[in-house]
């Protein structure tokens, strides 16, 4: 099916909300610190400016409590008395002309007296910078399976490592943007963003108001990553404070260099590994250590932490596994979600650890994980039984046959024996992605979605999930479609109003298509079930006018809502159990060229193995992993956030490079599918998992190359050359 | 902010006259960038070339290739004749940005941008490229070798517009151009060098190693012994080091390390010569 | 021409135009905030992204960083002036996702398709990497032109991946 709004998107005619007119808007912007961390002393307007013209908010034109509604509530909406970080929002200005308003935020100072900061996650924090707790830990989670200690003991090798993968930026196209207005006496926001009942939650919370005073629409959202995800919520509560006190539309479009500078990143980590092996290669102990930088708030930060924790031990069986993992708060602008959310951090370590092993025990990185991938009937560090019949074997062999591994790795030694500087190598990495969200997440959610049979005889769909260029509107209107055997032009879609849709969870989480796409599913049956039996095609919508010729003026709604797949269970507190409803598998393969002249690494060919249950749209599905790996590309060798006091000194694209046409191959797409029952049509999560594999494969592939040991991301051309020197 | 617009390239040299502050303008490509933050440069006065055809074109004569002022980029890309004479100047305009900034970046205006890792300038230089300045008061050839005194400081008065830049038209034997940047295209050079070998004379620049693009006397001295025999022959990139540390003097910055550029700067070179059989 | 306005003739996407521009205003902005054609984005503001491409005398330019007073007596182009008819292979190979590129894309896509001959020379992803897209990692893109210009019988099989 095409997808449904392709033409306006590619015309330019699709509307973003800056492209929107709105009569009598004013633009808004906010003053932030410029130091991390300190007391507010004063703030001085300059006399340059005529104030008069100006609409001005500060924190006490909060009518609620200050607090951006998240995990912990301990964001500010504008800093109050204190500031936490470099770019924290203090004031907000309005007023009818752009330019002006750029002259005022730059005739705005605000004193503040500093004090001692942290910047480095991985130190103790001395004790004039503990801002959480007793000792800045945002959150701790441990898995213990079996006995590691007594298990390293017994183990034939132990194998230690350490990893580190740097801060990564959305670069989503279309900046953040977002128009607050009154309207009826309800607080309207509309812009760019994923998860519409966040920011619902976030402007009752800190407006004090009901349900109904406050709505929030979608407008056309150009890319998320994540990044559309938390941070909405902050600029949602901005526009909002400012329309309501400027009485009317005010807007607020941030620049790339803004839009770098103040929104989150993905988290810096670094991972310990400290794995027992027996000398055939069996893995029998991972002793694993999680450290996330959390940034100068909570945010997101302890569920990322659980994400990455539990994809830690890798897609391997191991009957003894510990894993410890902080997030810790710095005086970073604060790290939020990115596709992947914590996983591709820690599979990073897993999977460049992989390798290390194989090279300590002289062994084929390929063997080591066939010996060691996870059977059907055998558990994850978390103990969930994996029974889901797919050949992940199949998925690892597939991949090695479609990169020609041990063909290239003959001619690449041939290769490198003769060229000079050139050096070419096959990288893999064997990975997992957990599909919706971790633990209980889904069943606290209790996701509703609506399927509406309309008087026209046609089908909408009400749902709270957005369309940011991954597919879901075509998506879900292919499932409905070929539930009910309709044509699709016979589905509308409904806008994303919460005035309109119900709450079907927020649009992260590779959880759109599988859950909401299932609740979609049951929609259908459960309208069916009112027009009285299985219908489709002409004879559904023959018996849907019947239904409204009968029941004149009334609305036909199917609502359903979440229910967990049986046998799924989840203890929090020993952090046990099914930690996913299903989990996508997958191998990538990286062939890479290193130029020892420049330390760079140009990637020759990339195949990306997977198994995401049923394809639901094969150009779709292939774009979300030719997109994922190509974001992948960028954060093992090329996207590096260079901070200064916590905050990104390389905020625009000229200085934080992301990679162009010129920098990548063609990305080979297989797909095997093993349908999840709990699915729609049988799909698992797709949107994260290729951003897991690129930066594995890619730094294994360099290490082959080279026979260096690298151990970060980015691997840039200055690191690389740094490892090499001491290799 | 204050357009000037001139008519002719008198107008132009008058108004240059006329106020010393004035910021001529071409293609726009490093001046507008971040435009509606930058409040300098919206309190300057532009003098805009754009509509001066005398600057337009790019000529041959027996002895030398003339770049007008508002020769892009582009115009060199798609000029078969450059390709064949000077085939750097291509590769490096290919590596300018991508089509879009190249269909608008201009030689003349990467010169007086004078920025240290202006792509256009090494090749010029390696080239031996002369800038032909114009003002009242008449002509001015300075050599391109000549033409920057320090970081952003240059051989330019005030009230002179670089009008053209001459290129001698010579045989090289050998002419090497490399670009390092983050990625292939749109990227920002980390390191680069230009080369160009007539007869025994070496020409090597570089740029983003040190406050202007520069020409590299001891490394020219220093492959040309090489070549010519008279030297020791090269064993490894170490031996190029103690002439490029007295050619160049490179940084830490945002985009490279001092370290990096120094040494694939001698990497780059050394394998160049390897593959010359230097 | 001071900050005061100027009036300048243009040619917009085929119409003579006269429009009154300030001395700091940016084409795209004209195109987007004063003439409606909100069809090209701003991405980045610095000619890196190529969300903003327009054609100005019928070459890919960023329109951030164009003066508007530049354009007098020049021809401009933008995706509105582009023909859905002509974009069939985008949208079935993928080449758009969140779209907020898309013009952009189209836009350097279809100088490439009206210019075939600088295959001869250039790579596709050499020519489009002035257009970055963070969703379809470009093959979408690229599998369209390709498309596209076999199927306007242009393709001399293109260079792919010429080194410079």
């Amino acid at each position: 099916m095409k997808r449904r709004e392709a033409i306006d998107k590619l015309t330019g005619r699709e509307a973003y909300i800056d492209d929107i007119a709105i009569a009598g808007v004013w633009w808004g912007c906010t003053v932030r610190s410029a130091v991390p961390r300190g007391r507010i002393r004063d703030i001085r307007f300059g006399a340059e400016i005529d104030w008069s013209e100006f609409v001005v908010v500060d924190h006490r034109d909060l009518p609620g409590p200050n607090q951006v509604a998240m995990i912990e509530n301990d964001q500010p909406v504008l800093a109050s008395d204190r500031v936490r970080h470099i770019h924290e929002a203090v004031l907000l200005l309005a007023h009818p002309d752009r330019d002006r308003l750029r002259e005022a935020r730059r005739a705005i100072h605000i004193e503040i007296d500093e004090e001692p900061a942290i910047f480095d996650y991985r130190v103790p924090p001395p004790a004039d910078t503990v801002q959480h707790g007793g000792d800045n830990v945002f959150k701790r989670v441990r898995i213990d399976k079996g006995d590691v200690d007594a298990a390293l003991v017994a183990a034939d090798h132990v194998v230690e490592g350490v990893y580190e993968t740097g801060a990564q930026e959305h670069v989503y196209l279309e900046n953040q943007g977002m128009v607050g207005y009154v309207e009826d006496g309800v607080v309207t926001v509309k812009g760019s963003m994923q998860c519409p009942y966040y920011i619902h939650a976030a402007l009752r919370h800190a407006l004090a108001r009901a349900d109904n005073e406050v709505r929030v629409i979608q407008a056309a959202t150009g890319g998320g990553f994540g990044g559309k995800e938390d941070y909405p919520s902050v600029l949602a509560l901005h526009a909002a404070l400012l329309a309501l006190k400027a009485e009317r539309p005010v807007k607020i479009l941030y620049d790339r260099d803004e839009d770098m500078a103040a929104t989150t990143k993905r988290h810096p980590a670094r991972v310990r590994h400290r794995t027992g092996v027996t000398s055939q290669g069996r893995i029998v102990a991972q002793d694993i250590e999680v450290l996330l930088d959390g940034g100068a708030y909570v945010t997101l930060s302890p569920v990322v932490l659980s994400r990455g924790v539990i994809h830690a031990s890798g897609p391997y069986h191991c009957d003894n596994v510990r894993v410890e993992g902080r997030a810790v708060l710095t005086n970073a602008v604060p790290f939020g979600a990115f596709r992947g959310f914590g996983a591709p951090q820690t599979i990073f370590a897993c999977e460049r650890h992989m390798d290390v092993i194989a090279d300590e025990l002289g062994m084929c990185p390929l063997g080591l994980r066939r010996k060691n991938l996870i059977q059907d009937g055998q558990s994850t560090s978390t103990g969930q039984v994996i029974r889901d019949g797919t050949d992940r074997i199949e998925i690892l062999d597939r991949a090695v046959r479609d990169a020609e591994f041990h063909q290239r790795e003959a001619a690449d030694r041939a290769f490198n024996s003769t060229h000079p500087y050139l050096r070419r190598a096959t990288g893999i990495a064997t990975f997992y992605h957990g599909a919706g969200f971790t633990g209980a997440g889904e069943t606290y959610l209790d996701s509703r979605a609506q399927v509406v049979g309309l008087a026209t005889g046609e089908v909408e769909i009400r749902t709270a999930n957005v369309e940011m260029g991954q597919g879901a509107l075509t998506t879900f209107v292919k499932i409905v479609a070929e539930k009910l055997a309709v044509e699709p032009d016979r589905i509308r879609v409904a806008e994303v109003d919460t005035f309109h849709v119900p709450n079907s969870g927020p649009t992260v989480a590779s959880r759109t298509s599988m859950i909401v796409g299932r609740l979609l599913e049951r929609g259908c049956d459960a309208l069916c079930a009112t027009l009285g039996g299985d219908w489709t095609g002409d004879k559904f919508e023959r018996e849907l006018l019947r239904w409204h010729a009968e029941h004149p003026g009334q609305e036909l709604i199917a609502e359903v809502r979440y229910e967990p797949p049986p046998g799924v269970e989840w203890d929090d507190e020993r952090y046990e159990g099914s930690a996913y409803g299903t989990f996508a598998w997958a191998t990538y393969a990286a062939h890479v060229e290193v130029d020892l002249r420049t330390f760079g690494v140009r990637l020759l060919d990339f195949v990306a193995v997977q198994d995401v249950g049923t394809v639901l749209d094969e150009v779709l599905a292939a774009g979300q992993v030719q997109g994922g790996v190509v974001q992948g590309v960028g954060w093992a060798l090329m996207e590096e956030c260079q901070f200064v006091d916590g905050a990104m000194a390389n905020h625009n694209l000229t200085n934080y490079s992301i990679p162009s046409s010129d920098d990548v191959p063609p990305v080979r797409v297989v797909f095997y599918e093993t349908p999840y029952a709990h699915g729609a049509q049988g799909a698992k999560g797709i949107g994260e998992l290729p951003m897991d594999g690129a930066a594995p494969a890619i730094v294994n592939a360099v290490a082959r190359a080279t026979g260096a040991r690298p151990a970060v991301v980015p691997l840039t051309p200055e690191v690389l050359m740094r490892v090499m020197g001491s290799a | 902010m204050t357009i000037l617009l001139p008519g002719t390239l008198t107008d132009a040299y008058r108004m240059l006259s006329d106020d010393p502050d004035v910021t001529p303008v071409a293609g726009g490509t490093d001046l507008f960038a971040h435009w509606p933050e930058n409040r300098v440069k919206q309190s300057t006065t532009y003098l805009d070339l754009s509509g001066l055809a005398e600057l337009r074109s790019m000529r041959w004569t027996k002895s030398e290739l003339v770049l007008g002022a508002l020769t892009t980029y582009w115009d060199v890309v798609t000029d078969a004749r450059v390709a064949a004479e000077f085939p750097n100047l291509v590769t490096a305009a290919r590596q300018v940005g991508a089509v879009q900034i190249q269909a608008r970046g201009t030689w003349a205006g990467n010169i007086v941008n004078a920025s240290p890792a202006a792509d256009g300038v090494p090749v010029l230089l390696a080239y031996d490229a002369t800038v032909r300045l114009g003002s009242r008061d008449g002509v001015e050839d300075i050599p391109l070798d000549e033409f920057y005194l320090d970081y952003k400081k240059m051989r330019r008065r005030p009230d002179q517009l670089v009008t053209e830049i001459r290129i001698p038209r010579r045989t090289y034997q050998r002419a090497w151009f490399e670009k390092v940047g983050p990625r292939k295209s749109q990227a920002i050079t980390k390191v680069g060098v230009a080369v160009t070998v007539a007869g025994e004379t070496w020409r090597i620049a570089a740029n983003s190693v040190a406050p202007t693009v520069c020409r590299c006397p001891a490394l020219e001295r220093y492959c040309a012994a090489v070549a010519g025999a008279k030297g020791q022959p090269l064993t490894s990139p170490s031996d190029l080091l103690p002439a490029i540390r007295s050619d160049v003097s490179p940084i830490d910055d945002i985009r490279s390390t001092a370290e990096y550029r120094e040494q694939v700067l001698a990497r780059i070179l050394f394998h160049a010569l390897n593959d010359a059989g230097v | 021409m001071s900050t005061n306005s100027v009036s300048i003739e243009t040619t917009i996407n085929g119409e003579k135009t006269s429009i009154d521009v300030t001395a700091t205003e940016r084409l795209l902005d004209v195109l987007r905030y004063r003439l409606g054609l909100t069809g090209s984005k701003e991405g980045c503001g610095e000619g890196e992204c190529g969300a903003c491409t327009v054609y100005l005398d019928g070459q890919p330019v960023n329109s951030c960083l164009i003066p508007a007073y530049q354009v007098r007596g020049r021809v401009v182009e933008t995706i509105e002036s582009i023909a859905p008819e002509q974009l069939g292979a985008f949208v079935a190979s993928g080449a758009t996702q969140c779209g907020a590129c898309s013009p952009g894309v189209v836009m350097t896509a279809q100088w490439i398709v009206k210019h075939p001959h600088l295959l001869q020379s250039h790579g596709l992803r050499e020519l489009m990497a002035g257009n970055l897209c963070r969703c379809t990692g470009y093959d979408g893109i690229i599998d369209a032109l390709t498309e596209t210009l076999a199927a306007n019988g242009s393709a001399e099989e293109p260079v792919s991946g010429q080194d410079r």
